[in-house]
C-alpha cells in the first residue's frame, strides 16, 4: 500500500493526485495526503509518475507496514520501480529494452 | 482538426455533454474504442472511473498478446489453441481477433511505440509493457480529439425506451454529478476482480455487467470464475510467470508433488491445481530455483514488478523460501462478460456496445483462462469493432433528435426497492460475496453441496441489496459497486451450479469429467428474476 509521501522530495505538483487510479491522494495545496489509503490497489504507478521519487508504496496490500521514510531513504528504495522500468523524472522509457520475449521462449 | 463532443448546459453542479459514442472505461479497449470511433468521424467522450492510463488490468501489468502474423499457419495455431480451450470457444472469432490484434499491433509499430527488438533488429510487437503502453494510449486518444473524463465513474445508463441514449454518472474528485447524452454506448468497464488486493483490480468491480443487464443485455461464461494466480503472500502481484520455474514446500519443508509423483517444478497453467489443494491445508513456500541465471536476469529486468515485493521484503527469491497465495480473479483472468451477438460487438440492446474484458470471452478462449495472451489481442481487437459499430449505429440515428424523456435504468444500489437500510452497507455487502466467491474450498473446488449454500447466501444478500441498498453523493459510487459485485456473484454461483460437469476451471469434485450435454455455452438474462440457457451454436448461426 501507499506509505509515504516525502515532504523534503515533493514539489507539489499534484500529478499523483491525478494520475492514482483508485482515487487516493487529496490535493492540499502543499504536499499532497494519502486520504483513502484502505482503497490503495498497490499497483506502483504513483511511484513512476512521480517527478521526484517522493512516494513509496510498501509491498503489502492488505495494510500498511508502518514504514518509516528514513529506512526507506537508508535503504534506497525511493524510485526503485522507476528505476527497474527506465522511467525517469516521472516520464516513461526503457520499453524498448524489455527482455520479456526471451522469457517467452525460454518458457 | 478531429470534431468535440459539445456542452449541452453548464451548470456548476452538473456536467452534460452530448457526443455520438460515449466509452465507458479506461483501460486499452476503451482507448482502442474510442480511437476507432474518432477514426470514424464520431465525436467522441471516454469517462472512466480511474485515470485513462494507469486504470484498469492492463496499466500496472505487462502483457503478453496473442500475436499471430497472417499467412497458411495462422488456421493451424488458431486450431491448436481451439482444442484447449473446452470446445466453447468459435475459431471464426480467434480467426479474426488475431488478424484485427495484430493490424493494430502494427498500427502502435507505426505510431512510434518504442516496442523491443529481437537479435536479428527486427521488432518484437506481440508484448506490451504496461504503463508505457496505457500511457501512449492515452496520447493517441487525446490526439484523436476524444474529451476524456478522468474520475468519472458511470453508475447507470440512459435509455429512451427503445435504445441506450447514453449514461449518467459522478465526477469523483470534482463532486458533481455528469450525463452525457450519446447515440451509442460503448461498455469497456472490464471485469469483475471481487474486490481482491490483485493489480489493476480497484475500479473492477463488474459495474458494466449489471448495467448492461438492467438494460436487457445477456451474460456469457459467467461460471468461469475458477482461475487464481499465483502471488507472493500478502502482496498484489498476481503475476504466474516467474512460478514457471519454481519449486513449492509446505510448512515442515516437505516438497508439493506434481501429478506423477515428481516434486512440481512448474506452479502454473494446470499445476495450480496441487498448488492449491496444499494451500487449502496449510501455508505453502516457494523459491524460483529453476531458474537459470541468464534467465534470472531477463526475469528482473523484463518483469520488474514482480521483483517490487521481495526487493522491498528483502528476501532473494531465487534461493529463499517465501510464502505464497493463489489470488482470486473473478472474471479478470476468467472469461465471463456480456454476451456479443454480432460482429461488431453489438450486445443486442440497440445503441449498447461491448468491449475487453466488459465482453464474455467465451469465443475467444471457452473454459480455459485468456490470461498471458488472448485477454490483450481481444482488448485490442474487440475495442476497435466496438469502436466502429457504435460510431456506425450513431451516424444511422444521426437524423434523429435527443429525446427529452430519457430514462435512467440504473436500480440496485441506486433506487433500492423498498426503503433504505443503513445495515446494509457496501463493504459488508462486497465482504459476504467474496466469503462465497473468492475461499479456494468453495470456488477453486467447487461442488453441488457448496454451490447450493453459496447460492442461498448470495439470494438472501442479493434481496437486501436490491431492496435496500442506498448511498448519496460519493458514495453512490460505492453502493453500486457493491451492487454489481453482488450481481456477478449470484450469476457466477447460480451458472456453476446449472453446469454440471467440469470444463476448464469450473472444477466440480462431485462430477469430474466433461459431460458432453454442456458442450455449449450458458447465457444468462435478467437481473433479479434471470434465467439461464444453453446457447449452441447461437453466434455462428447470427453471424452467418
Ligand atoms: C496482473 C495481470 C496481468 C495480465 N497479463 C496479461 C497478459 O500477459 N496477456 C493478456 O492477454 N492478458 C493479461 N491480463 C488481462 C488483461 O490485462 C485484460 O484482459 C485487459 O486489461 C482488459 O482490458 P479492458 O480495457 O477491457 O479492461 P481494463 O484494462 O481492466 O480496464 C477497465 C476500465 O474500466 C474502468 N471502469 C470500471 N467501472 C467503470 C465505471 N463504472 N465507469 C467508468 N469506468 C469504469 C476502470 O477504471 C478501467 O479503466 C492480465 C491481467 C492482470 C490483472
Ligand atoms: S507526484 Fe510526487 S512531487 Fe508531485 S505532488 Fe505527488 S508526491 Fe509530490
Ligand atoms: S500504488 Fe497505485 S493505487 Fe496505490 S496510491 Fe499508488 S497509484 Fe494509487
Amino acid at each position: 500500500m501507499i506509505e509515504i509521501v516525502s515532504a523534503t522530495r515533493c514539489v507539489e505538483c499534484d500529478i499523483c493526485v491525478k494520475v492514482c487510479p483508485a482515487n487516493v491522494f487529496d490535493a492540499t495545496g502543499g504536499v499532497p495526503v494519502v486520504a483513502r489509503q484502505e482503497d490503495c490497489q498497490t499497483c506502483f504507478l504513483c511511484e513512476i509518475y512521480c517527478p521526484t521519487d517522493a512516494l513509496y508504496v510498501a509491498e503489502v496490500a492488505e495494510g500498511p507496514t508502518g514504514i518509516s521514510e528514513a529506512e526507506v531513504e537508508a535503504r534506497h528504495l525511493f524510485g526503485g520501480y522507476a528505476r527497474a522500468l527506465g522511467w525517469r523524472r516521472g516520464k516513461a522509457g526503457g520499453s524498448q529494452f524489455d527482455p520479456t520475449h526471451r522469457i517467452r521462449v525460454a518458457q | 482538426m478531429p470534431k468535440t463532443a459539445r456542452a449541452v448546459r453548464s451548470a456548476p453542479e452538473r456536467l452534460h455533454l452530448a457526443a455520438d459514442v460515449l466509452v465507458l472505461g479506461g483501460g486499452p479497449s476503451a482507448a482502442w474504442a474510442a480511437v476507432a470511433a474518432a477514426e470514424n468521424g464520431a465525436t467522441v467522450v471516454l469517462a472512466d472511473k480511474g485515470y485513462l492510463g494507469t486504470s484498469g488490468a492492463t496499466a500496472p501489468s505487462n502483457t503478453g498478446t496473442w500475436c499471430v502474423p497472417p499467412g497458411d499457419n495462422r488456421h493451424a495455431v488458431v486450431e491448436r489453441r481451439w482444442q484447449r480451450t473446452g470446445e466453447l470457444a468459435d475459431q471464426r472469432w480467434m480467426l479474426r481477433c488475431v488478424d484485427t490484434a495484430y493490424r493494430n499491433l502494427l498500427q502502435l509499430s507505426e505510431w512510434g511505440y518504442p516496442f523491443p527488438s529481437e537479435d536479428d533488429g527486427r521488432l518484437y510487437i506481440a508484448n506490451l509493457r504496461g504503463p508505457d503502453y496505457m500511457r501512449f494510449m492515452r496520447r493517441r486518444v487525446l490526439l484523436a480529439g476524444v474529451t476524456v473524463l478522468d474520475h468519472h465513474p458511470a453508475l447507470e445508463l440512459l435509455s429512451d425506451g427503445d435504445a441506450i441514449v447514453g449514461a449518467a454518472g459522478v465526477g469523483r474528485q470534482v463532486e458533481r454529478d455528469w450525463r452525457v447524452d450519446a447515440r451509442a454506448v460503448v461498455l469497456a468497464t472490464g471485469g469483475c476482480a471481487f474486490r481482491e488486493r490483485i493489480l489493476g483490480s480497484t475500479g473492477l468491480t463488474g459495474d458494466g455487467y449489471l448495467m448492461a443487464a438492467e438494460a436487457g443485455a445477456s451474460l456469457s461464461g459467467m461460471e468461469f470464475t475458477g482461475k487464481y494466480t499465483l502471488a507472493p503472500h500478502g502482496s498484489s502481484l498476481n503475476k504466474g510467470l516467474p512460478f514457471r520455474w519454481a519449486s513449492f514446500h509446505r510448512e515442515d519443508g516437505s516438497p508439493i508433488l506434481g501429478p506423477t509423483g515428481e516434486p512440481l517444478r512448474n506452479g502454473i497453467g494446470d499445476r495450480e491445481e496441487e498448488v492449491a489443494r496444499a494451500l487449502i491445508e496449510g501455508p505453502v513456500y516457494a523459491r524460483l530455483d529453476q531458474a537459470e541465471p541468464a534467465l534470472q536476469g531477463w526475469l528482473r529486468q523484463g518483469q520488474p514488478n514482480c521483483f517490487v515485493p521481495y526487493d522491498r521484503a528483502g528476501i532473494d527469491p531465487f534461493n529463499d523460501l517465501f510464502r505464497i497465495t493463489l489470488r482470486a480473479e473473478g472474471t479478470v483472468r476468467g472469461t465471463g462478460g456480456i454476451d456479443i451477438v454480432s460482429d461488431d460487438c453489438a450486445t443486442g440492446v440497440p445503441g449498447l456496445y461491448a468491449a475487453g474484458d466488459a465482453a464474455s470471452r467465451e469465443i475467444m478462449t471457452g473454459a480455459v483462462s485468456g490470461g498471458g495472451a488472448v485477454n490483450s489481442s481481444w482488448a485490442l481487437a474487440s475495442g476497435w469493432w466496438a469502436g466502429k459499430g457504435a460510431s456506425t449505429h450513431a451516424r444511422r440515428r444521426g437524423g434523429k433528435a435527443f429525446r427529452s424523456e430519457v430514462q435512467p435504468l440504473g436500480q440496485a444500489g441506486l433506487r433500492p426497492a423498498a426503503s433504505p437500510r443503513a445495515d446494509v452497507s457496501a463493504g459488508e455487502v462486497i465482504e459476504a460475496v467474496r466469503n462465497e466467491v473468492t475461499p479456494l474450498d468453495k470456488n477453486f473446488f467447487r461442488s453441488d453441496t457448496g454451490l447450493e449454500k453459496s447460492g442461498e447466501r448470495l439470494e438472501t444478500l442479493w434481496r437486501d441489496v436490491r431492496d435496500h441498498l442506498q448511498g448519496e453523493g460519493l458514495e453512490r459510487i460505492r453502493t453500486r459497486e457493491a451492487a454489481s459485485i453482488a450481481a456477478a456473484g449470484r450469476w457466477s454461483i447460480a451458472a456453476a451450479r446449472y453446469r454440471n460437469e467440469s470444463r476448464g476451471m469450473h472444477r466440480r469434485t462431485d462430477l469430474p469429467g466433461k459431460n458432453p450435454a454442456f458442450a455449449h455455452r450458458l447465457v444468462i438474462t435478467g437481473v433479479d428474476d434471470f434465467r439461464i440457457a444453453g446457447a449452441p451454436e447461437r453466434l455462428a448461426e447470427l453471424a452467418s
